[in-house]
């Protein structure tokens, strides 16, 4: 044992001694070293603290918490230096982990792939209408000569037959023939047959006629909507074309005009110009001077309503029928009809639509 | 259908513009197409005076001329220079001032110096007018006009050309008169009949005309009339006809010629002419004979058949009735004894035997729609007054077989019916006067009007045709928006399960990165042949295809996508993934069209991204990209696609192995997936390789419908799951599914999940033989498992394993 003097001034010494030796610790193995070195089981600390055992009540009293004091200043310093290092070394790691943030990453398989905007238009068109409360009806692309004619007064050999340049299949051992589809019209008959009035439908769907130039194409889409019920006339069928064009074509408001024609299943029958400018290859819808042909209708044929087993003299309504790739080439300035089925993926990806486009009334129809 | 506002000014008096009469026609159905007017071009062109004429100083073939002229409104004295050789002063011609377009060239002319000689304007020729090719000399006006008349009138081309679209149900409105009639009956003039009456016939006509049908075709030609005209003079017809004709874009012939054609415009009365020398005894209608034939007037001859209607004599057919007269019995500029035809033909007949000769006439078009029966000896008289007056010539009686049909119809109308069907309220009493100023005979019996249609208008049938002509003569615009009820305030869903099915297939697949197309639904024959189609199905063949590449329906929308894939190659796009949603055909019914989702990728278009890319290789697709794709497409669609069967035999056009079929139950097959076969790409000539699928979403069955929109509870346990690993050294031939079905059946309470981690083949293995690791997780229920618990779960997994597929634990 040294004298008291020593044993006094000790615990200074050590102090300043470890104090220096936790600031100079460069690293955490290193501080670990100082820790047991003086707090250790072994250590000087800790071995000065043994000694508090032996010694008079006077001294104890003295010592005891100077003792206590030192442990408690090392243990604090070195958490703060171990705390301090930790934080040292994530930043020289960090210092050295960097990437170039402009390396380019896949592009989003949500927008490489695309929606025709083809099916743009029909989910647009049909969202449009399931608002206003018609279903949505759909039929076989091949026909029989009754559906797609004969229940829809075109009788066997008359010429309006010929407007619609029919594709047909060989003839069947009984002589009849099938046919592809020419309207969307057979499947008014086909729902009306196998339910009850009222009705309230449109049908989209493909269509066909053999006839292909700068502007047909022998295969086309149509929709077709039909009201049938004890009241409807030709004054809802304006107003409900009238907000459907509004709608679709996104505009305040559009301007109809009627104009008489001739449909088999229609009596009387017309067909709808819509008030338009045409700026170069542009048209636009509601404005300006010009009228632009967008669809027939017409209050559905008494005959077409006996062939699908209605009472004509009970029940009346309206038909019409619109091209839906027409639809989609005026409202999105598509310029050619045969590019929609020549299916060029530079065409696709700048006239397509991304796959979470999907058009609803509530978030706008497409953006 | 042509004519001329003069030619519609014959049987209509009016004061209407053209733009009135142009409006209101379309107004009533008779779409206008176009309106041609002459005089617009003519516009600026005037007659001028040549006041003097003398030589150029600079120039022998150029003279200097002082020129009276209307410029700007006014009257001046301008110089021009002119190299016509005809001009000289005291003549009168057509002035083009300055800012003239000239027609022929489309110039516009300026003020200008000729050889140093001030020029204002130019005198024309009437080819710079579009008149004649005559260039030779400028304009020389014989007669008196008065310096600034415009143009158009000295020439006679003020007569604008209107071309309307008649629809097939109006074939009173292919006469010029049926027009007229609408117009007048809307209000825009008053309807000229024109002189029909009779010409008394001066001798027995000595030709005689017999009608010679079976009972089931008397139908085919009820009436026929004609009368012989001897001693005419045929030879061209007035400059007035010529004019009309013309400017409808028909030849003058010769007299004869003209005024049938005239009277189908005009009348919608198509009539024939024979040269009576050439025809040898009766004029016989008849059916055809086989064997027979006809020289037709368009110099082709055709063989008749015996659903034709002939028109013949003694010796032999003159004509196909109602279609084309024959070249042999037509009449020229020598004929002198002329027999007049006008008959009634059967709209059906005609209209058939015009599409099995492919002849398309006037007359067909006319008497395939249905003219007038009435007409028949009206148009006659007709006739006959203009030949007499433009040919000369005695007229025979007029011979007449069978009789007119009676097609007189009466609709008991209920006036009502207008405003419940249009919501257009109308008093009686001008629906009455539409009706009548139609031509409608209309009686009021109180309550209802009853109606008689004329002969004229065969579309006539009910009421909602009557309801049709007062709203279309009323004006279509007076009908007003009525909003349609709403059913529910807040919409109900429309869509059918199976049409979100349709919708979401088109999503979910772009979404994955996918080009939505649309290809023909019709393929060539060969391509079908390749998809199980093609000859196996000729019921799907077209009769008559736009081309041979598209004459069967498809089986398969896989062909239209790789011809699309094999285009955007050769546009230098080899990195395709591109999907169709349609119909595919295996047969003619409405159940053998079946909805398809089909998509492709091609080259390095992996669901990861096409193209070489700094963060991976651009490796090429793989039949498991198809698989990922399909699966991806089916859980979007609800489908149970854990619970589907998969196996090695999908069709031909795949590669026999790389590819699968997706079942559920033996029969039902969801789709296919996987290479396409390199034969199939070879015979469609575009290099792959092409990974697809094919999904059928009809083919995945509904959802029961559930009697609340609540989800089942969820029971979540708070044991953590654990996992353990294991590998299988198996034969070659075991799939992973039977491994992976093994281990999962082992113990179904405690197994949630088994995923297949690594495939390993050859090696320290051996041939044949590979090694499947999987990881199974077990869900502890109640209590976590102890030690014991999890060797007995292991050992289950091991032997269920090893007895499903013979395998055993690696060791």
């Amino acid at each position: 044992m040294t004298d008291n003097t020593d044993l006094e001034t000790l615990p200074e010494k050590l102090e300043a001694e470890f104090t220096a030796a936790i600031a100079d610790a460069v690293d955490i193995d290193t501080l670990e070293a100082v820790r047991v070195a003086a707090l250790g089981k072994k250590g000087r600390v800790s071995e000065l603290m043994k000694g508090l055992g032996r010694m008079s009540p006077e001294e104890r009293k003295e010592m005891g918490p100077k003792l206590n004091g030192l442990k408690d200043r090392l243990t604090d310093a070195i958490a703060a230096r171990k705390d301090a290092l930790h934080e040292l070394q994530l930043e020289a790691r960090l210092a050295g982990e960097k990437i170039d943030v402009t390396l380019p990453v896949r592009p989003s398989a949500l927008e490489t792939g695309r929606i025709h905007p083809l099916s743009q238009v029909w989910d647009e068109v049909v969202a449009i209408f399931a608002d206003m409360g018609f279903a949505v009806e759909q039929g076989p692309d091949i026909e029989t000569d009754h559906y797609n004619f004969g229940a829809l007064n075109f009788p066997e050999g008359h010429p309006a037959r010929e407007m619609h340049d029919t594709f047909y299949f060989e003839p069947k051992p009984d002589g009849s023939r099938m046919l592809l589809r020419t309207h969307t019209s057979p499947v008014q008959v086909r729902t009306m047959e196998t339910g009850e009035p009222p009705f309230r439908f449109v049908c989209p769907g493909r269509t066909y006629r053999c006839d292909s130039d700068q502007t047909h194409t022998p295969q086309f889409h149509q929709i077709e909507g039909l009201v049938i019920d004890e009241t409807t006339h030709l004054g809802h069928l304006k107003w409900t074309l009238e907000e459907f064009l509004r709608a679709f074509f996104e505009v305040e408001g559009v301007e109809l005009r009627m104009r008489p024609s001739f449909f088999p299943f229609t009596e009387p029958s017309m067909e709808v110009d819509v008030r338009c400018a045409r700026l170069g290859n542009e048209i636009r819808i509601g404005e300006g001077d010009d009228w632009l042909e967008i669809l027939g209708c017409g209050m559905v044929h008494p005959n077409v309503l006996k062939a699908s087993g209605i009472d004509p003299e009970k029940y009346q309504g309206f038909a019409f029928g619109v091209g839906l790739d027409r639809l989609a080439m005026l409202k999105y300035g598509i310029p050619d009809l045969r590019a929609f089925f020549e299916s060029d993926l530079r065409w696709l990806r700048h006239y397509g639509f991304a796959a979470l486009d999907v058009p609803t009334l509530a978030g706008g129809l497409s953006s | 259908m042509k004519f001329t506002l003069s030619w519609l000014k014959n049987s209509l008096e009016t004061d209407a513009s053209l733009d009135a009469i142009v409006e209101k026609l379309t107004m009533l159905g008779l779409e206008v197409e176009g309106v041609e007017d002459p005089a617009r071009k003519l516009e600026v062109f005037s007659v001028a005076k040549v006041l003097e004429a003398g030589p150029h100083p600079d120039a022998d073939k150029l003279q200097v001329l002082k020129v009276e002229a209307l410029v700007e409104g006014e009257v001046k004295q301008l110089q021009v220079v002119c190299g016509a050789p005809n001009a000289r002063a005291g003549m009168t011609g057509i002035f083009a001032p300055p800012g003239a377009t000239i027609p022929v060239n489309g110039m516009v002319l300026k003020p200008t110096k000729i050889r140093g000689v001030e020029s204002n304007g130019m005198m024309c020729s009437e080819r710079e007018l579009e008149l004649s090719d005559e260039h030779e000399g400028i304009i020389d006006l014989k007669g008196d006009w008065k310096v600034g008349t415009p143009a158009a009138e000295v020439l006679g081309r003020n007569d604008p050309v209107i071309e309307i679209a008649i629809t097939p149900n109006r074939p009173d409105c292919l006469g010029v008169y049926g027009v007229a009639r609408d117009l007048a009956a809307a209000g825009l003039g008053r309807l000229l009949e024109g002189d029909l009456t009779p010409v008394e016939g001066k001798f027995e006509s000595p030709i005689g005309i017999e009608l010679d049908f079976p009972a089931d075709a008397a139908s085919a030609c009820p009436v026929f009339a004609g009368r012989l005209i001897r001693g005419v003079k045929n030879g061209p017809s007035p400059e007035w006809l010529q004019t009309y004709l013309k400017a409808v874009g028909l030849r003058p012939i010769n007299a004869l010629v003209d005024i049938t054609n005239f009277i189908s415009l005009d009348r919608a009365r198509p009539l024939h002419v024979y040269d009576a020398a050439k025809l040898k005894g009766n004029i016989r209608a008849r059916l055809g004979r086989k064997g027979e034939t006809l020289l037709a007037l368009d110099g082709k001859t055709y063989e008749m058949e015996p659903h034709f209607t002939v028109i013949a004599d003694d010796e032999k057919v003159l004509g196909l009735g109602g279609v084309m007269g024959g070249e042999e019995s037509g009449s020229t500029e020598e004929t002198t004894d002329v027999f007049v035809e006008s008959a009634y033909f059967d709209p059906y007949r005609t209209a058939r035997t015009g599409r099995d000769t492919g002849i398309v006439s006037d007359a067909r078009y006319r008497f395939e729609r249905g003219v007038d029966p009435e007409f028949v000896l009206p148009g006659l008289e007709l006739a006959t007054k203009m030949i007499l007056d433009m040919c000369g010539g005695e007229p025979s009686n007029v011979v007449v077989a069978g009789k007119v049909p009676n097609t007189s119809k009466v609709i008991e109308f209920d006036p009502a019916r207008i405003e419940k069907l249009t919501g257009l309220s109308l008093p009686k009493s001008e629906a009455v006067a539409i009706l009548t100023a139609l031509g409608f005979g209309v009686s009021d019996a109180g309550a209802l009007l009853s109606v008689t249609v004329p002969s004229w208008r065969p579309d006539i049938d009910g009421a909602a045709d009557l309801v049709e002509e007062v709203v279309r003569v009323h004006g279509l615009s007076e009908v007003k928006s009525t909003p349609l009820p709403r059913l529910h305030a807040v919409a109900k869903p429309v869509l059918s399960p199976r049409q979100r099915r349709e919708r979401t297939a088109r999503r979910a697949l772009a979404a994955r990165g996918l080009v939505e197309t649309v290809n023909w639904s019709f393929i060539a024959e060969r391509e079908a042949d390749l998809f199980g189609g093609g000859k196996a199905t000729p019921a799907l063949k077209l009769a008559n295809p736009i081309s041979a590449e598209m004459s069967h329906m498809r089986p398969s929308l896989l062909a239209g996508l790789i011809a699309a894939a094999g285009r955007n190659m050769a546009r230098g796009v080899s990195d395709i993934a591109m999907f169709e949603v349609g119909q595919q055909f295996e047969s003619d019914e409405p159940s053998g069209q079946v909805l398809a989702a089909t998509g492709l990728r091609r080259g390095t278009a992996r669901p990861q991204g096409a193209g070489r890319h700094w963060q991976g290789k651009a490796g090429s697709v793989e039949a498991m990209d198809a698989k990922e794709d399909a699966v991806a497409l089916l859980s979007a669609l609800g489908a149970p696609v854990a619970s589907f069967q998969i196996a090695a035999d999908a069709p031909s056009w795949y590669h026999p192995g790389r590819s699968g079929v997706f079942r559920l139950g033996p029969k039902n097959i969801i789709g296919y997936f996987g290479e396409l076969h390199p034969r199939v790409l070879d015979a469609m000539d575009v290099a792959g390789p092409i990974v697809g699928f094919e999904i059928f979403p009809d083919a995945i069955p509904e959802p029961k419908r559930k009697a609340t929109r609540a989800k089942p509870p969820l029971d979540m346990s708070d044991l953590q799951p654990l996992r353990r690993d294991f590998a299988f050294v198996v034969a070659e031939s075991v799939t992973a599914d039977q491994v992976i079905r093994a281990a999962r059946g082992a113990d179904k309470k405690l197994i949630t999940d088994v995923s297949l981690f690594d495939v390993f083949e050859g090696g320290s293995l051996g041939e044949g033989q590979k090694s499947l690791a999987i990881e199974v997780t077990l869900q502890p229920v109640e209590k976590t498992l102890t030690d014991e618990e999890i060797d007995a779960v292991s050992k289950k997994i091991v032997a269920a394993v090893e007895k499903a597929t013979g395998g055993t634990l690696r060791g």
